[in-house]
């Protein structure tokens, strides 16, 4: 399953590598969206040194959705979703490969942003440590939540407005537990950070067991 | 369309009109009870009348979102075993769903509606209010799902395993948005702090849950024919269609 | 010989509509089926109901030994399925596709190498992006990604469209190959001229029933 899972990944990783797509579109869309959170909050340093960590997570849900969005147009562009009913992969290694190519992608569009927050809002990152973990847990409860979702939403003709609309709600409480845990990794606030870090961490440990569990009846048709 | 004879075609049967006479009853009661017997809380004066349909709605609701879960993974578990099978889970859970919704929502209003007399403002950031609008719109998504145009079983398993995520979900943002926030008054039964329930009120409460209960199931059996005599309506089409195939076939053979 | 495809009054519903209305069909390994009928008349349909991505709500139907009302999913890693649509990575290269889907099959990638050139597509191609492809390219390279899994029953949706006349002859050669190999090979084709046709038996499809067969040859 292992091995069918990096397969998966490693191809998603090579469309990517081909296309760039997420560093050519996806990565400065999501810088723009921190420069005009600056315009919404007219420039307030001290407003956007206070939002950064919660800033910084909006960015990557927003620039994630499209991620996920794009990791199911590219399997139901030209019928591949057949081809992978028709071969010997499983549905829990497809959900595992896909999870794991989409948190490679996320993981790149996260390394343009922490540069941006830290640059565009003049924060200091006082914690090292618990924002890679921070960023780590965030990350993997997105990407297995997300593309549990985008399989429920793929090949509809309305998934491009469906799909955020489905995958915010679950999102939430990632949102606000890498926002505080940012808040502390910034020093902009103390907060429990580590606390909210482990509750990421079980998220995605949730939602991976659900996904692998139920993602065989995502693909079947009729 | 051609007239349908026979209860058949109706969402209403006669096990149905009693129980739709007794929810109008129970309403009516409910209204006389809280409105009139109740009295007025000594802190919070005539706005805890509130109470009696704010909170019996948000149990009812979790209620029906217990249902479509349940529903939902035994529709899963059947549609494994026979390719068609389980439909009358999907149908369950979707119709609960439906009640579920409108229960979120009717709890949304009062609260914002007592928030605005009790605290002067329609909205606060507070554990239970976010949660509960969180709970809502997972649901209004279910339900858009629900609603497009797909294969019934691909949309059967899709929906089902979508209200069975979204239920798991929910202890997840209830602890969270709870750490978030603790400002709210603590669950009301259980803990009775003000406005204290007691007496008139506490029974008035209870009864309201129970009249509350009775409309619910009534609107989850309306709404579960309904689904079903759209599902025959295409059932009867598909037939018909069948049929014609086969007609066409021998006049050209 | 054996039976590979075997119907008995299939009904299959897609889309809300009977694709299949009560079809009979037997086929034996090693047969090439040219598969006919005008537009609508169940020839894609049979083909995704064979390989189990249509499931069928009346009559039995037995695919390489799998009983298709109890499992529909067995049979297919090992059916090869080409339909209207190549199933490509547009962003792959052609190689790193072939590949992908050789991996994908649990074939050897080196594979994938052989089973390009046979579709005669040059080693100059293979670092090609299949975006750029021609139609009738992609096409090789579909048909590629279904030779290299090896299937013992191959189901080919109008596989000459595209194709230039010396893709046609290269794929007439291989399903014959196929065939003789052991493999069975059913494919839909509006082509008229049927003298040309490497097929062993022609069978006509109608309104989702079988309206001809020529039987085996």
């Amino acid at each position: 399953m292992l091995r069918e899972a990096l397969l998966i990944a490693r191809k998603d990783l090579r469309v990517e590598w081909r296309s760039k797509v997420t560093l050519g579109h996806v990565a400065p869309l999501a810088l723009l969206i921190l420069v005009v959170f600056a315009f919404a909050f007219d420039a307030n340093a001290r407003l956007l040194e206070l939002g950064a960590g919660g800033l910084y997570w909006v960015a990557v849900l927003f620039g994630g959705t499209l991620l996920i969005q794009r990791a199911f147009d590219v399997e139901t562009e030209d019928g591949n979703f057949d081809a992978f009913r028709m071969s010997a992969i499983g549905a829990p290694s497809l959900f595992l490969g896909k999870s794991l190519g989409v948190f490679f992608q996320v993981v790149l569009l996260e390394l343009v942003l922490v540069p941006g927050v830290v640059l565009l809002y003049n924060v200091r990152i006082e914690n090292w440590v618990l924002l890679l973990a921070a960023a780590v847990g965030g990350t993997l409860a997105f990407s297995v939540c997300g593309v549990l979702w985008g399989a429920m939403a793929a090949g509809l003709r309305v998934r491009a407005t469906l799909l955020p609309l489905l995958l915010v709600p679950v999102l939430a409480p990632v949102l606000l537990a890498g926002s505080r845990a940012f808040d502390t990794a910034l020093g902009v606030r103390a907060e429990a950070g580590w606390t909210w870090t482990s509750l990421m961490f079980v998220i995605a440990a949730v939602h991976t067991a659900i996904g692998l569990g139920t993602f065989g009846f995502l693909l079947e048709e009729g | 369309m051609a007239q349908m004879p026979g209860t058949k075609h109706m969402t209403a049967t006669p096990a149905t009109r009693v129980l739709g006479a007794v929810a109008l009853v129970a309403v009516l009661l409910m209204v006389l009870l809280g409105l009139v017997v109740s009295p007025a809380d000594v802190v919070q004066g005539q706005a805890v009348r509130m109470l009696y349909l704010h909170v019996p709605s948000i149990w009812i609701a979790y209620g029906a979102f217990v249902l479509t879960s349940l529903s939902s993974a035994l529709f899963l578990i059947r549609s494994r075993r026979r390719h068609d099978g389980g439909r009358h889970y999907d149908r369950l859970a979707g119709s609960a769903a439906e009640v579920g919704v409108v229960f979120t929502g009717i709890t949304l209003a009062t609260g914002m509606l007592w928030g605005r007399v009790t605290w002067g403002t329609y909205w606060q950031w507070d554990a239970r209010l976010t949660t509960t609008v969180l709970l809502f719109v997972t649901y209004l998504g279910y339900l858009a799902l629900r609603r497009l145009p797909a294969a019934p079983m691909t949309r059967g398993r899709r929906t089902a395993v979508m209200a069975l995520v979204s239920f798991v979900n929910v202890p997840i943002v209830h602890y969270s948005v709870d750490w978030w926030r603790t400002l709210h008054q603590k669950a009301s039964l259980s803990v009775g702090r003000r406005p204290e329930i007691t007496g008139e009120m506490y029974w008035t409460l209870l009864y309201s849950t129970l009249a509350v209960t009775i409309v619910a199931s009534w609107l989850i059996v309306h709404r579960y024919r309904v689904i079903r005599l759209e599902e025959l309506r295409d059932e009867e089409a598909l037939e018909a269609l069948i049929a014609s195939r086969l007609k066409e076939d021998d006049v050209q053979a | 010989m054996s039976t590979v495809v075997k119907f008995h009054k299939v009904v299959a519903v897609a889309g809300g509509f009977p694709v299949l209305a009560g079809l009979d069909i037997e086929i034996a390994k090693g047969e090439i089926v040219h598969l006919r009928g005008s537009n609508g008349a169940g020839k894609t349909s049979f083909m995704r109901v064979c390989a189990g991505l249509i499931p069928i709500s009346d009559g039995d139907a037995n695919v390489l030994g799998f009983d298709m009302r109890d499992d529909r999913r067995s049979p297919r890693r090992h059916i090869g399925l080409l339909g209207h649509d190549n199933h490509l990575y547009k962003d792959l290269w052609v190689q790193e596709h072939v590949e992908f889907r050789a991996a994908a099959t649990g074939a050897e990638a080196g594979d994938a190498g052989a089973a390009l050139r046979r579709v005669g597509l040059s080693d100059r191609l293979w670092s090609v992006p299949i975006e750029r492809l021609s139609a009738g390219q992609r096409r090789r390279v579909a048909i590629a990604s279904m030779l290299v899994g090896r299937p013992q029953l191959w189901l080919l949706d109008e596989p000459h469209a595209a194709l230039d006349d010396e893709g046609r002859g290269l794929l007439d050669e291989i399903l014959v190959e196929a065939a003789s190999s052991g493999a069975t090979v059913v494919f839909a084709s509006h082509e008229r001229d049927l003298s040309k046709s490497v097929a062993t038996r022609v069978v006509t499809l109608r309104g989702g029933r079988l309206m001809e067969d020529s039987g085996a040859a």
